[in-house]
């Protein structure tokens, strides 16, 4: 029955993958190895963060994956763009503070919500 | 087995793979296994711009565990051929 998922996932053995996982991160990487449980080996991995207009890739070495974190794995081609064109890179830092600005918003329009339906407004 | 040998069938079709994440990747049913663990070819997602990390990708494998939906087209599905292979398991 380990053939079945073989097939599956050794075609894009060796190849640059985008993998999803259940936490929503984004791993760029190169498949090294897999299991029957979907679980990876991943090397040269970086996390691809994107906010908005912004993406930043915080590089991770070398990971092992445990299959049930796994949501998708892609095969990247390598000749079609990566990205859109109208993203640009920035650093480490500058990303997370475009994170943590989205989450505060995302926070302050929760908050605002509560308060209206407490007060009942429509 | 019954899902299993059902998508086994309709390798080479086009169907929308919902995630239980809400991201919805539309391809060509290349292949399943067991734990109905999906591989697309000629993906592209449903919403592309809301998704720009996937823009480059033309073949996917999905987990099984995190597909909501698989979404085919009415044509293809043939009620009776799944009622009778679902009384056929109940026994």
């Amino acid at each position: 029955m380990m053939i079945a998922f073989s097939t599956l996932v050794l075609l894009p053995i060796l190849a640059k993958l985008v993998m999803l996982l259940g936490d929503g991160r984004h791993l760029l990487g190169l498949l090294r190895s897999f299991d029957q449980f979907a679980s990876i080996v991943l090397e040269g991995a970086c996390e691809r963060v994107i906010v908005g207009d912004l993406y930043c890739d915080i590089p991770l070495g070398l990971n092992v994956i445990r299959g049930e974190n796994v949501v998708l794995i892609g095969e990247m081609d390598m000749e079609k763009e990566e990205l859109p064109s109208h993203m640009t890179a920035v650093s480490t830092a500058e990303i997370k503070r475009a994170q943590k600005a989205g989450r505060d918003a995302t926070y302050l329009k929760g908050s605002m919500k509560n308060i209206m339906k407490s007060l009942d407004i429509d | 087995m019954l899902f299993f040998s059902y998508f086994k069938d309709l390798v080479g079709r086009e169907v929308t793979v919902e995630l239980k994440n809400d991201l919805a990747i539309r391809g060509t049913l290349h292949s399943v296994d067991q734990y109905l663990n999906i591989k697309l070819e000629n993906t592209r997602v449903v919403d592309q711009d809301k998704y720009p990390h996937m823009l480059s990708v033309r073949n996917c494998f999905i987990r099984g565990s995190v597909v909501r939906y698989v979404q085919l087209p009415p044509e293809e599905v043939d009620i009776e051929l799944l009622h009778d292979a679902t009384r056929r398991e109940a026994r």
